[in-house]
């Protein structure tokens, strides 16, 4: 009964935020918006005891991947009047898609519809379970080929990103290591033979 | 106890307010972005729920990988869009027409 209190409440906020993050006028507040739904689906996936990926998705999302939303964010000067110009032109067509989806979704999960028989309820985990031990056990057997793929692309993620980003100013001094060890005796001095001065 | 189908419909009301949401925002690049992720965090719903009364754990590593993807993803679409925005200095998607799309 708790656990079903705690899972509508919690749904209507996702339901909330969501909304947020899709109307909300400025970036800024949108990004603010998907954290908390992010944290607020942090706790249903805690009911669905689904304990690690809980705490990694507050973790690895809302502390990582957000900060970088909202750094990118604060960091465009993005002309906001100029982008909000066709909201209003769309939202009937958005909200009637929107509806349209949820009709079918609703006319497919409703089970009862379908004649299936509703899945049993799972049997709460005894108190010493540890989903983070079974998930790493699994990840590290059975899954440990995709696992390593999973690390390449996020390896690949950093290089793309990086490459991306870095840019060279024209007159900035960089130290260019290939040319400071190329570099030759006869490119740096120059010996010029002359006669010794006379002394008077 | 929660009903399998409400969590289902959850994850639906999310994915369809996520695709209402490309429709409405359709000028600006990032809350696109924005909208992709709430779509991957209801997919990720989807998988959990199922995990949870299948009683399978392939389902919460799968949503695992999808956190990993979506994670790389938001990484090289944010540096895209800086890079973007340092060459054009707008992020609307009208903007962006030298391939004549």
């Amino acid at each position: 009964m708790f656990t079903s209190i705690l899972f509508y409440a919690f749904g209507t906020l996702v339901v909330i935020a969501a909304l947020g993050v899709i109307t909300a006028r400025n970036p800024v507040h949108c990004a603010l918006f998907l954290v908390f739904a992010f944290i607020t689906s942090a706790v249903i996936w805690l009911l669905l005891e689904a304990e690690f990926l809980a705490v990694t998705l507050l973790v690895v999302y809302v502390g990582a991947v957000m900060v970088l939303w909202l750094f990118v964010v604060m960091m465009l000067d993005i002309d906001l009047a100029k982008l909000k110009q066709g909201f209003t032109r769309y939202a009937p067509l958005g909200t009637l898609i929107a509806l349209i989806v949820i009709a079918q979704i609703g006319l497919v999960v409703w089970a009862r519809n379908l004649g299936l028989e509703p899945a049993a309820p799972p049997v709460p985990k005894p108190a010493g379970y540890s989903n983070t031990a079974e998930l790493g056990e699994l990840l590290y057997t059975r899954f440990l080929y995709p696992f390593e793929v999973a690390a390449v692309i996020l390896l690949v993620a950093i290089v793309a990103a990086i490459t991306l980003t870095m840019r060279h100013r024209p007159g900035q001094k960089i130290q260019d290591i290939n040319r400071q060890v190329a570099v030759r005796a006869k490119d740096r001095i120059r010996i010029v033979k002359m006669d010794a001065e006379g002394g008077q | 106890m929660i009903p399998l189908s409400h969590v289902l419909l959850l994850s639906g009301i999310l994915f369809s307010l996520s695709v209402a949401g490309i429709f409405i925002n359709r000028k600006n690049v990032l809350l696109l972005l924005m909208c992709i992720e709430l779509m991957l965090l209801s997919v990720n719903f989807n998988f959990i729920a199922f995990a949870h009364y299948l009683g399978d754990l392939s389902g919460q590593v799968f949503v695992f990988f999808i956190l990993t993807v979506a994670a790389a993803e938001s990484a090289i679409g944010l540096a895209i869009l800086v890079v973007l925005f340092r060459e054009r200095q707008s992020i609307n998607v009208e903007d962006l027409d030298t391939m004549r799309g």
